[in-house]
């Protein structure tokens, strides 16, 4: 582009183009205007009613009281909300313990089945099980498990004395967010490894070749050449799994359903918008959350981009 | 191949994890089955089914029903006779168990003013909060209202609009296990709360050592709406008030903290610790399943006691709920009432089914099958109805009632409870009573001051 110098060329360039360039443009925007219209459809316009909703005090149950414009009020009152400044806290401090306790073990899990063995199809599809179980089916199955009256883990544990009596690991407030996090950790690791795997099996097999040649170790080769080329894959995995943590709904209302001290922004959103009919506060509650989520995405692209120069 | 290979498997795996699923799906209707050999009492005809067919034959209506206990199956039993009476096709769709979530299900449908629902079941405390949705069934059912209670109708009346039928009504009781009562050498269920304290205390230790799943007391500690029923029953039976007295909200005394820590205290000890995440369901399957010697619940639960599938029947009874020092026993009022959505669009064969379903003979049929509480007094001297439900002797239907702050906070009922229910079981989980009871003091107060 730089090398384009003089300036007759760019003179002719410009007059000519127009025509082709209109056509072309003209052209691009017609096929792009269906996904334009989806994204402005499922995107925009409810996005945009939410933030102008977080600004009126409207009611579900319309009647109750007449909705009108209360500007920051939703806000401010949200501000010193002890519950949602909870909600966002254990929503935070779940997505830190899961993500990264599924990142080290989906790497591991990947980098096993990326090298070969026998069975390693099987294998590949058999780690695949957990994800594959709808997320409601499986928090209730581990509700169960974790019973303390019939639960299998406690039966389990105080048979084999790693317990020494059975233990409520849901009710119990020091266990609950230990619990829901391991359920998530077992579910979703198998995803994690699977985006991981992807992006391990891009990575040209003759560098490892050469590495080898060379007589690099295989942990040398792991940071030098695996990590910085996984760099892509481990971006979108993370983001991916963050964003997910942070909107976590289903494994909590099924383990604690209404309960204050574990729950999250999500349930805490809901509860507010379809429990007690305040639109107006849980539109407030939406566009906080979307403003959070929007942070950590700023936080892991500039990383990422700060590490790639 | 290989591809092919991976493919073949990884359906495998959403096979396997499909039949996890519905293995998971199916574990939790255990006594739903029971109930459904129970209702095969058939359901009762549909008095001038002719006429109705000649006017409303064909159409369909949606009706959100019941799903606690066997409720679901005699919805079913019921709709499938009005069906073949009258020509008119019901859809039956059980409503979410915790009453709070059902309470959100509607709120939705009316926000949105749709259609799909024609009769829903509303709990008692709902009718001021959805009077605008409903219709007025004063012209088509006025007569049959007379046969209900009187209280109970002027419940589901506002603005002198009848805007639901009483179907069923609902109080909490104290159910007991005899036989390891006479076992321990008690000759009476427990009167206050202390007494069942330590009742429950010594059955369990005894039991425990035959059984480890035994526990002395289970009640509705879950954060929902049963919470709420519980917790005002503790407090308003220890003189602790209910939660709003006269407009001035009350939860935050001396008797109420003492109580709820009492309570606290217990969990763990004489209950499961997860007692604090039991709804009714939980709470029922160790009864009956033979793992409880003390059950807080409503009516329906005798029925499914005395089931063939139940490890006691025969071996409980029931009584009125403990008091505190100082106080007397109450039961919460509960109880569900039938309405059709302003939004329907066959409301002429919606009322008409309202109207079987409120029928004397159809609330004996319920009460003998489900043990519900009939809202037809006349109901409670029929030889079948006192046969099947017991309960309604004088000495337990005749406990004063404790009503839920409905008339108070109005359309904020359901926000009201929320915070009432999410502060006690906070307290069960582990707060100290006079930590949690001034925030839900000040929430109350700012919903009523609205």
């Amino acid at each position: 582009m730089a090398s384009v110098a003089t300036p007759v060329p760019i003179r002719r360039r410009r007059r000519r183009q127009p025509k082709l360039q209109r056509r072309q443009t003209r052209l691009g925007w017609l096929l792009l205007l269906p996904a334009l219209a989806a994204v402005g459809f499922v995107a925009v316009y409810p996005l945009g009613k939410t933030i102008y909703q977080s600004f009126t005090n409207q009611e579900f149950l319309a009647g109750l009281t007449p909705t009108k414009s209360v500007g920051f009020r939703n806000y401010s009152d949200l501000l010193h909300d002890t519950l949602f400044r909870n909600a966002v806290w254990e929503t935070v401090k779940f997505t830190l313990i899961t993500v990264a306790f599924e990142f080290v073990l989906g790497l591991i899990i990947a980098l096993v089945v990326n090298s070969s063995f026998k069975g390693r199809g099987v294998m590949r599809a058999v780690m695949l099980v957990p994800w594959a179980i709808p997320t409601v089916v499986a928090a209730q199955m581990w509700k169960w498990m974790l019973d303390d009256v019939f639960g299998v883990v406690n039966d389990f544990g105080t048979r084999t004395h790693v317990l020494s009596h059975s233990h409520a690991w849901i009710s119990d407030p020091s266990t609950a967010l230990a619990s829901v996090c391991a359920v998530d950790i077992w579910k979703t690791t198998p995803f994690v490894a699977l985006l991981l795997l992807a992006g391990l099996q891009v990575i040209p097999k003759d560098l490892y070749e050469a590495a080898d040649v060379d007589g690099a170790s295989k942990l040398q080769q792991f940071w030098k050449i695996t990590l910085p080329l996984l760099r892509p894959a481990i971006l979108v995995t993370l983001i991916f799994r963050t964003l997910d943590a942070l909107r976590v709904f289903d494994v909590f209302y099924v383990f604690f359903g209404q309960r204050t001290d574990t729950q999250t922004m999500a349930i805490y959103d809901q509860s507010t918008i379809v429990g007690d009919g305040h639109v107006g506060d849980g539109a407030a509650i939406s566009v906080a959350i979307f403003l959070i989520i929007f942070l950590f995405v700023i936080i892991y692209v500039t990383v990422m981009r700060v590490g790639e120069e | 191949m290989k591809h092919r290979a991976l493919v073949v498997l990884t359906a495998l795996a959403a096979a396997l994890a499909l039949v996890v699923s519905l293995s998971v799906a199916s574990a939790g209707t255990r006594h739903g089955t029971a109930a459904q050999s129970r209702a095969a009492t058939t359901a009762p005809p549909v008095p001038n089914a002719k006429a109705i067919k000649a006017k409303y034959g064909g159409q369909t209506i949606t009706f959100v029903g019941d799903s606690v206990g066997g409720g679901h199956t005699r919805d079913l039993a019921l709709a499938t006779r009005f069906t073949k009476d009258t020509g008119i096709t019901v859809n039956v769709t059980p409503h979410p168990a915790a009453s709070d979530a059902s309470y959100s299900q509607l709120v939705r449908a009316f926000s949105a003013k749709s259609s799909s629902i024609d009769v829903a079941m509303i709990d008692v405390v709902w009718p001021g909060a959805f009077a605008p949705y409903l219709v007025n069934l004063k012209p088509k059912l006025g007569a049959q209202a007379k046969i209900h209670s009187k209280g109970i109708i002027q419940n589901d009346t506002v603005g002198g609009k009848l805007v639901a039928m009483p179907w069923f009504g609902d109080f909490g009781m104290l159910y007991y296990r005899t036989d390891l009562l006479k076992k321990y050498g008690y000759t009476s269920p427990p009167k206050t709360w202390s007494q069942l304290f330590a009742q429950a205390k010594k059955i369990q230790d005894g039991e425990q050592k035959s059984n480890s799943n035994f526990y002395g007391f289970v009640f509705q500690g879950n954060a929902y709406e049963g919470l709420t029923c519980d917790s005002l029953e503790w407090i308003a039976s220890s003189g602790g008030g209910d939660f709003i007295d006269n407009g001035k909200v009350t939860i935050n005394n001396k008797k109420a903290a003492a109580i709820l820590d009492q309570m606290r205290e217990q969990i763990g000890k004489i209950t499961p610790r997860g007692v604090t995440s039991y709804q009714e369901t939980e709470t029922h399957t160790a009864f009956i399943d033979g793992n409880a010697a003390f059950m807080r619940n409503w009516p329906y639960a005798y029925s499914l006691g005395e089931a063939a599938d139940s490890k006691i029947k025969g071996k409980f009874s029931v009584a009125p709920l403990p008091h505190g020092s100082g106080g007397h026993s109450v039961a919460t009022v509960g109880g569900w009432q039938l309405a059709v959505s302003k939004f329907s669009k066959h409301q002429g064969a919606a009322i008409e089914f309202v109207r079987y379903m409120t029928s004397k003979a159809v609330e004996k049929f319920d009460t003998i099958t489900n043990s519900n509480v009939p809202t037809i007094p006349s109901l409670a001297k029929d030889p079948a109805v006192k046969k099947a439900a017991p309960y309604l002797k004088a000495a337990t239907a005749n406990v004063p009632r404790a009503t839920r702050p409905a008339k108070f906070l109005k359309g904020h009922y359901n926000e009201g409870s929320k915070d009432i229910y999410q502060g006690i079981n906070q307290i069960l989980n582990g707060s100290p009573a006079s930590s949690v009871l001034p925030g839900i003091q000040s929430k109350l107060q700012r919903l009523i001051g609205k």
